[in-house]
């Protein structure tokens, strides 16, 4: 069973957000990057399901700038097979992503597309359910557990209420949630490894694909600075204070 | 903020200063490029951060504890240290045909100085390890690499030094452990051992100590010192675990710091022990000093490493904690500013930069003289690396062992009360960085090696090479008028060292030996001194270059490099006039002094 894996490069997770002074985006020259974290699990699944004999072959897919490269060697190293990287420079929307992810799973005839449930840069979630959608594929998103049966996968999800299972045929787009696995440390052995796995480039223009232009950012601006307290020295004063604030 | 470097100070030295991808030039670091190092820097960092950093406190207030049986060491320990094997990291630089990923010195030491920073205690294990396999990799027989080195290299044994003994340590000449030729060609060890970290514990399943003794008969001192390795089990042919063998754990020694590498004294020999020689009878000591060279560049590094954590900690910490005002603002009702705000907590911080950013200079650069003498094809660039590396390895091994401490104290004061407990961090590294004065070497040690051996080796060869090196950067320093000030006042320094060295030696011809080592320790502090500020100049060189082209971020660290090199310069550097002044004079203060009067 083939697999692929979608892999974003994002702004690391202990860097301190800075807006750029024109308000056209976040600060991104000079700060660290490294693969979104959701998509790590993801990747790590993939990995896991490999080692236990029910997938043959990982593929990881990126889009964006050469940089990209760096996180594709880092998912080589996890254990994919090899790597392919829709090179394109300049932002590229969840609509456009699940176009040239829905491109490729289609050649490569893949029977599951791992995903993050979110990128950490924009928190969009959409990427996994766009792509099912353009696939016209079941979808389990959000997935805390991942049982594959022969042509079906059990996807257990976190939902408010608590647990809910899903099985889906195959193939199906998964979506992982922070509490499916625990990625594992890179060995030095399988970085070596990864130099000599190969990653294929490719451009919108040879998977067919156009880029969406649904979305258009209009400011970008920090969160709200948490505002003085005031002391209230009963609970009328309190419920007096929320009545005027129009929140009771 | 990484917790363990700044990661844009070690790619600055890694990339702009040292060039280490060049070495993938060669063709014993063919398969390697940038991205692997970073790829590999970036896997050892995560692993330091997340699965060592935790539990370093724990495992400082936890002590290793003998119950009279065994050695009780946090389970954390253990795991860890699986995770290290497991990712590789212990065969980081072991060649590729024993199974390691054959990368450069100076990229294992990046990792090493990783993990040093983040828990150093722990790792500890591991750099007896390596050292004890690259000795045996170098000095041991095919038989006996299958047999102890290859289950060390790969992390499934442990391996230890055994050198000092209670009543000889940094005069290892007067060891009296004995070595008897058996009949099977083994020998039966007998004495006891002091100081041997990793001596015993439940880390690994076996342990193969490395030990030296005298053979029977053999000559007095230095020269009759052979080595042996001894395993915890024995060993049977097919590589299973047989018997314990007659080496047994007598006590613990109770350290300051470092506190999670155990430390033990062994007796060998209550119950019979068998020993294997290593090398030739009676060359003991200097297949044991082959691997001690690196081990001393290892030691400098952990001692930097330290330094620079606690330099990290009292930096944020300075950034984040308020308290008073500027001497400008008179108002009681204004907000405190960040302590950093205040002029003397910048000092301090500052002093702590240069410190331990000189001394990181230092052992990666001796590091990737390592490698160079590792890959240099032609005979004379080779004979001169080697020659630069024994200037340099007493001054990388002692330089940050003083003022990378110094470093730690000044992280203490500024974190003031809070700094003296043991709820923060900065405590702790003070007391770990203390032993690095102290083992393979001590400071004392180190000067008499420097002034003594390397110094005037082959007619000073080495010190008129290293004094070379340096004239190199004075030149290229001083046509930049922004660099101008610092060229020509490392060119004096160069020109004072070599007219003190001279005197030095003459009194040393004239028969004044005496004289000329009792000035050995304040030798290497001048000579460290400006070994560091040429290391500054060449710091401030890289930044100068770098500033051109550089990004928002990039500028303020640039700056920064600057900023430290000027303050090494005028701060620092004149210290070592005082000193050559007082070395000029042959002072024979401490010489004459007779003990009676102290």
């Amino acid at each position: 069973m083939k697999v692929l894996v979608s892999v974003k490069r994002v702004v690391d997770y202990n860097v301190r957000i800075q807006i750029k002074p024109d308000g056209s985006g976040v600060v991104t020259d000079g700060v660290k990057h490294s693969m979104n974290p959701f998509d790590e699990i993801a990747m790590e699944e993939a990995v896991r399901l490999k080692e236990k004999g029910k997938v043959t072959e990982i593929i990881a897919v990126t889009l964006g700038g050469a940089k990209g490269e760096e996180t594709l060697r880092t998912a080589l190293a996890f254990g994919a097979d090899r790597a392919i990287h829709v090179k394109e420079e300049g932002e590229i929307q969840p609509l456009t992503a699940a176009r040239a992810l829905a491109a490729i799973f289609k050649k490569e005839g893949a029977q599951i597309l791992f995903t993050g449930k979110q990128a950490i840069d924009d928190d969009a979630n959409q990427t996994a359910q766009m792509t099912a959608a353009l696939l016209d594929l079941p979808q389990a998103t959000f997935a805390s557990k991942v049982e594959l049966d022969g042509t079906k996968a059990q996807v257990t999800r976190e939902i408010d209420a608590g647990l809910e299972t899903l099985e889906v045929d195959l193939p199906a787009v998964i979506s992982a949630d922070l509490r499916l696995n625990e990625p594992r440390y890179l060995k030095l052995p399988d970085i070596m490894k990864a130099k000599k796995k190969t990653i294929e480039a490719v451009s919108f223009a040879d998977l067919g694909v156009e880029a969406a232009a649904s979305l258009k950012t209009i400011k970008t601006t920090p969160p709200p600075t948490r505002s003085k307290g005031v002391m209230v020295k009963t609970v009328d004063e309190l419920v007096s204070a929320l009545k005027a604030k129009g929140l009771v | 903020m990484s917790a363990l470097i700044n990661r844009r100070d070690l790619d600055f030295m890694l990339y702009e200063m040292l060039d280490v991808p060049a070495l993938c030039q060669t063709p014993r670091y063919a398969q390697h490029d940038r991205d692997t190092f970073e790829s590999v820097i970036e896997a050892a960092h995560a692993l330091a951060e997340e699965k060592f950093l935790p539990f370093a406190a724990k495992l400082d207030a936890s002590e290793p504890h003998f119950d009279g049986e065994r050695v009780h060491i946090i389970p954390e320990v253990k795991e860890a240290l699986k995770a290290y094997v497991d990712g590789g990291f212990l065969a980081t630089a072991f060649d590729a045909e024993n199974g390691g990923s054959q990368l450069p010195y100076v990229i294992a030491q990046s990792v090493a100085a990783l993990f040093a920073s983040a828990n150093g205690p722990a790792v500890g294990y591991t750099l007896l390890t390596m050292a004890a396999s690259n000795l045996l990799n170098v000095h041991g027989t095919e038989e006996q690499k299958t047999r102890y080195m290859r289950p060390m290299m790969e992390g499934r044994w442990f391996g230890t030094m055994c050198l000092s003994e209670p009543q000889a340590g940094s005069s290892l000449g007067d060891i009296k452990t004995r070595a008897q030729a058996l009949p099977d060609g083994s020998y039966s060890i007998s004495g006891n051992k002091m100081w041997i970290s990793g001596g015993e514990h439940d880390l690994s399943e076996n342990i193969v100590h490395l030990v030296l003794a005298r053979l029977d008969g053999a000559p007095a001192g230095v020269k009759g010192i052979s080595l042996f390795i001894v395993p915890k089990f024995h060993v049977n042919d097919n590589g299973t675990l047989g018997a314990r063998n007659g080496v047994r754990l007598v006590g613990l020694n109770h350290k300051m710091g470092c506190r999670g590498t155990v430390n033990t004294v062994l007796s060998f020999g209550d119950t019979p022990c068998t020993g294997y020689l290593v090398g030739k009878p009676n060359e003991g000591l200097a297949c044991m000093f082959h691997m001690m060279n690196e081990a001393r560049i290892a030691v400098g590094l952990a001692g930097v490493m330290s330094g620079y954590a606690a330099y990290l900690f009292a930096l944020d910490y300075a950034r984040q904690r308020p308290q008073g005002r500027l001497p400008t603002d008179k108002s009681p009702e204004s907000k405190p500013v960040a302590i950093i705000e205040h002029s003397d907590v910048r000092r301090m911080l500052l002093q702590q930069k240069a410190y331990v950013e000189g001394g990181l200079a230092l052992c990666l650069y001796c590091a990737k003289l390592v490698d160079e003498k590792a890959t240099a094809e032609d005979a004379k660039q080779k004979e001169e690396i080697s020659l630069l590396l024994e200037i340099l390895t007493p001054i990388a091994k002692s330089w940050p062992a003083e003022f990378c401490l110094e470093a730690n104290k000044l992280a203490i004061q500024v974190l003031g009360g809070y700094g003296y407990t043991r709820d923060y961090p900065v405590e702790r590294h003070y007391r770990d960085n203390r032993l690095n004065a102290i083992h393979e070497g001590t400071h004392g040690i180190q000067g008499l090696d420097l002034l003594g051996r390397k110094v005037t080796m082959k007619n000073g060869a080495a010190f008129r090479l290293l004094l070379g090196k340096i004239q190199q950067t004075v030149q290229a320093t001083a046509g930049d008028a922004s660099l101008a000030e610092f060229s020509v006042a490392l060119g004096k320094a160069v020109e004072v060292a070599a007219a003190t060295t001279q005197t030095l030696a003459a009194a040393a011809v004239q028969g004044k030996v005496d004289l000329f080592l009792a000035n050995a320790n304040l030798y290497l502090e001048m000579l460290g001194h400006i070994v560091v500020a040429w290391q500054w100049l060449q710091q401030a060189q890289c930044a100068h270059a770098g500033q051109a082209k550089a990004t928002a971020a990039d500028r303020d660290f640039y700056e920064g490099k600057r900023i430290a090199c000027q303050y090494f310069f005028r701060y620092e550097l004149p210290k070592a006039h005082r000193q050559a002044e007082l070395l000029a004079k042959l002072d024979d203060t401490c010489l004459n002094l007779s003990p009676s009067v102290l």
